[in-house]
Formats: structure tokens, C-alpha cells, sequence
């Protein structure tokens, strides 16, 4: 073949790549304009109950007003900064107790049972317990969000841990290398995709951790102004705290997903 | 003195249900720059007995003795190569064959002039920013085989090194190999389950049998062979020749397995 041909070939197959990719981006704007305008439409039109549906133009005059007095940037800050930290320590934990059951076969025999009942228990349902013992404040927050993610990081993390070729290690040993060495030279390395793909994972599971946290200490952050919409029967509140909560769960999502990019590249 | 000196060495594998012996009292010398090859069929336990020898596998019963010195964990001067290259992917090239001297500490400039000499030697050091992902199969086996000799060992302990290449790599490895360890007069004992390929590479050919693995019997290769490359020797009048006697000595292990 010539290579004419093959380059008018390639030049179709972009052309086409290139229109599938517009239908699917056209298609997924079509649906987010249909769902705001849909909505909007039918609470105007009260085929919905506006007290309880709100209407976007409401929740964004909410938005607006809750804006400038300050309000929605402390808690949106508040419920942010939790949630950073609540991810970030579960990893570091989770990681963190994966190693020492690589370290003592003998402990992780040990523990084996206990991390089976934790892993089956609803996080959540220790709220109350975190709140009496560290008090009604951010730090019971920020726990019920490393709480949630722990124990499954440590699972993962470990089971990866001891997945990785004992041939590796065998390279080591046979240079005379520590089982410290053996750690950090391989078995960490060798995990790293895991622990920031678990990382990945944790991002949604402490958002869920934080806002139960919110719900109950009940002083301020997204979750609050939910709890707190819904006493006094203000929906349109309930409802901007949600759309506030989806956006930052995507934009902290994406930028793990870059990081891991980034970081799987570089090898 | 031999080099290196194996005494009744024995290993037995535990399970749950049953006590497996593997290996049952070898004691084999090794002299200096001696080229040794375990050779049998699966299963003889010629991988375990290089792992008692490099010290990451203590016996059962029995001693391995490398200058007299009793062998109890890894020795900094043996060199252990494995079945496939097992370079760390996340390591370039240049940081995977430093390594060994980065564990010991004694990473200096000196040493690592001298390990970029080898990695010049081997026809691979405009790879030594690159990552092992980036090489063919032969090449990575190379980079492992400057990685074993960076340390300076003074016994290579080689497992069966060669088995997952291609033909024509394999005979071009092990020209490499042969030369660089004669250049370096290094001791080696290499496992293997590829008769030509013992002929081909060492002075003394070990046999083992199996079930569990005993000393079967010994070949010396003839110094017509010896003199020659690995290639150059597989070409020679007497390689067919001694290649018949081990297969029948094979023969009849497999038939006494049989029995």
C-alpha cells in the first residue's frame, strides 16, 4: 500500500473518531440543558410542588444571596477541608496498617477476624459513639471520614502488598537487602498504583462520611445546611447544598484521576 | 581447598498433609572459576539447591562451606541470577543495575564507573535513562546480568537464566555470559534443564535424579569443548558425542522414577 492511501485511510478514520466525539458531547449537553430546563419548566408550571422541588432560577438566586453574605463559602470551605483530610489520613492509615501486617505475618493472622467484622460494619453507625467520645466538633467529622475509608484501604492495600512476585524480593535478599529495604525498594513501589487508585476511591467514600458527620454534629458545612433546610422546610436550600456537593465531588475526582495519570506515567 | 563445598546437604518441604523431601544428601566441590551445571529433569531439586547455596534457603541437614566460611543468609560475595530478568519496572536502567550497591551502601562514583564499564561491555548503555519496559527480552536479561555482576561476586549462582528467551538470544547470551565470566574469572553454577546447554557452557556437568533429588552422576567436559565459545562448541565433533551419554544417563533416571 502506498502511502497516499494510507495517510487519506488515517485521515478518515480521525474524521470519524473526531464526529463520533462531537455526537457524544452534543448529546451529553442536550441532556444537562433538557434536565435544568425540564425541571424549571415544571415547577413554574407547578406540575411539580415548587416548596418541595425549588427551580434552579431559585436555587441560584439562593446561590447568589448566600454568596454574598459569606455563608456558603465558610461551610463549602468547612465540608471541603474535612473531606481533604478525611481521604487523604484514610489512604495514609489504611496504608500505613497494610505495612505492618506485611511486616508481622503473625499480627495480620491475628487480626484477620477483627478487619472482617470492621470491613462488614456500617461506618456510619458508629456516628454517634465518634461524637460522644471526641465531641460535637470537626475533629468527630474529619474521623467518621478517615472511619469510612480505612478499612477497606487496608484490605486492598495489603492484599496487593502480598500480590506483588516474591521473585522482586528475592533479587534483594540476594543482595544481602533488609526487610526494611525490601519494603521500600519493592513493595511499596510496586504498590503505588493501588494505593493512588484506592486514593480514587476514597475521595467518594469520604464525602459520604463527612456529610453523616455533618447531619449530626449539626453546627455548620454542606451537610448541615442540609439537615438544617430540611427542619425548616426550606428546600431550596437542601437542594443548592446538593448541587454544591456534586460539583466539588467531581472537580476533586478529576484531579485525583490527573494525579494518578500523571504518576503512572512517569514509569 | 575448594572454592565452594557442599556437605551432605539436605532439605525436606513441609505441608500441612505431608513432608516432602527434596533433597537428600548432596555434597559437591566447586573449585575456583570452576563452570558448573546442575542439570535433571523437573522436579530434581536443582533450583532449591541454589537457593541453599546463595544463603536465602537454609538446609534442612548439612553445610555449605564458600572459602571454608559457613554460608548462613545472603553472602555479599555470591551473585544470583534468576529465571527471568526481574528488573523493577519503576526503576530506570541505570538505577535497576545500581541497586545491589545502593543496598550495600557503597554506592560511590569509583563503583559506579566501573558498573557503566560493564553496561558498556554488554552494548546497553545508551539504554541506562531508559525504563526495562522499553527493552526486548534479550537485552533485559543483559541488564540483569550486569545487575548480578555490579557487586563484584565472586560466585554466580545462575537458575536457569536463559529458558525464557528465544533460540537465537539464547545462543548470543550465552557467548555473553561464558566470556564475561572467563574475562572476570568468575566461579559459576548454573541450573538447567537444557543438556546442550550445560555442554555447551561449563567444565563439570552434575546430574540429578529425582524424587528426592541425590547426586546422580558427574561429567567432565572435554578440554576440546572447553576452549571453545558456547557456540563454537555446540559445531564441535565431540559435542554430539557427549550429549548421547547424558541423555542416556537421563534415560535411565527417568526410568528409575518409573519404577
Amino acid at each position: 500500500m502506498n502511502k497516499t492511501t494510507v495517510n487519506s485511510a488515517h485521515a478518515r478514520y480521525l474524521k470519524k473518531a473526531k464526529k463520533e466525539n462531537w455526537i457524544v458531547r452534543l448529546m451529553q449537553f442536550a441532556i444537562f440543558i433538557g434536565f435544568f430546563a425540564f425541571w424549571e419548566i415544571s415547577s413554574r408550571t407547578e406540575m411539580i410542588d415548587p416548596l418541595l422541588f425549588s427551580s434552579p432560577s431559585r436555587i441560584f438566586s439562593l446561590f447568589i444571596t448566600k454568596m454574598a453574605d459569606g455563608s456558603l463559602l465558610v461551610n463549602t470551605g468547612i465540608t471541603l477541608f474535612e473531606t481533604i483530610l478525611g481521604f487523604i489520613l484514610g489512604t495514609l492509615f489504611g496504608t500505613v496498617l497494610a505495612a505492618l501486617f506485611w511486616w508481622s505475618p503473625l499480627f495480620s493472622k491475628v487480626m484477620d477476624p477483627y478487619l472482617v467484622i470492621l470491613n462488614a460494619m456500617p461506618k456510619v453507625a458508629l456516628g454517634p459513639i465518634l461524637i460522644v467520645a471526641l465531641g460535637p466538633n470537626m475533629g468527630s467529622i474529619i474521623a467518621m471520614g478517615i472511619l469510612i475509608s480505612v478499612i477497606i484501604t487496608t484490605i486492598v492495600v495489603y492484599t496487593a502488598f502480598r500480590n506483588v512476585d516474591p521473585n522482586y524480593l528475592k533479587v534483594i535478599q540476594s543482595f544481602g537487602g533488609t526487610k526494611k529495604q525490601c519494603f521500600f525498594e519493592v513493595i511499596l513501589p510496586a504498590c503505588f498504583p493501588t494505593i493512588v487508585s484506592s486514593l480514587k476511591v476514597n475521595v467518594g467514600l469520604s464525602w459520604v462520611g463527612v456529610i453523616v458527620g455533618e447531619f449530626l454534629v449539626s453546627k455548620q458545612g454542606l451537610g448541615y445546611m442540609i439537615i438544617y433546610g430540611f427542619q425548616v422546610f426550606n428546600f431550596t436550600l437542601v437542594l443548592l447544598s446538593l448541587v454544591m456537593i456534586a460539583f466539588l465531588a467531581t472537580i476533586m475526582y478529576q484531579l485525583v484521576e490527573q494525579i494518578e495519570k500523571k504518576l503512572i506515567r512517569s514509569r | 581447598m575448594a572454592f565452594l563445598q557442599i556437605k551432605s546437604a539436605g532439605q525436606i518441604y513441609f505441608t500441612k498433609h505431608s513432608a516432602t523431601p527434596a533433597l537428600e544428601d548432596i555434597s559437591l566441590s566447586v573449585k575456583e572459576g570452576e563452570f558448573v551445571s546442575l542439570l535433571g529433569p523437573s522436579g530434581c531439586g536443582k533450583s532449591t539447591l541454589l537457593s541453599i547455596i546463595s544463603g536465602l534457603l537454609r538446609p534442612t541437614s548439612g553445610t555449605v562451606l564458600l572459602k571454608g566460611e559457613k554460608i548462613t543468609g545472603p553472602h555479599p560475595k555470591i551473585g544470583y541470577m534468576l529465571q527471568q530478568d526481574y528488573l523493577f519496572p519503576w526503576k530506570t536502567i541505570e538505577e535497576n543495575i545500581l541497586v545491589g550497591l545502593k543496598l550495600k551502601k557503597e554506592l560511590t562514583a569509583d563503583k559506579k564507573n566501573e558498573v557503566f564499564s560493564l553496561l558498556k561491555q554488554t552494548g546497553l548503555y545508551h539504554t541506562r535513562n531508559q525504563y526495562p519496559s522499553q527493552l526486548s527480552g534479550g537485552m533485559r536479561q543483559r541488564i540483569a546480568l550486569v545487575r548480578t555482576l555490579a557487586t563484584k561476586p565472586h560466585l554466580l549462582l545462575l537458575d536457569e537464566p536463559f529458558s525464557a528467551l528465544d533460540y537465537q538470544t539464547k545462543l548470543k547470551l550465552e557467548d555473553l555470559v561464558s566470556a564475561t565470566l572467563k574475562k572476570n574469572q568468575k566461579t559459576a553454577v548454573l541450573v538447567t534443564h537444557d543438556i546442550g546447554e550445560a555442554i555447551a557452557m561449563s567444565d563439570t556437568i552434575v546430574l540429578l535424579s529425582t524424587n528426592p533429588g541425590r547426586l546422580f552422576c558427574t561429567f567432565q567436559v572435554p578440554l576440546s569443548l572447553r576452549r571453545l565459545s558456547p557456540f563454537e562448541a555446540r559445531q564441535h565433533a565431540d559435542f554430539p558425542l557427549l550429549f548421547q551419554q547424558i541423555w542416556e544417563e537421563l534415560e535411565q533416571i527417568e526410568q528409575n522414577d518409573s519404577e
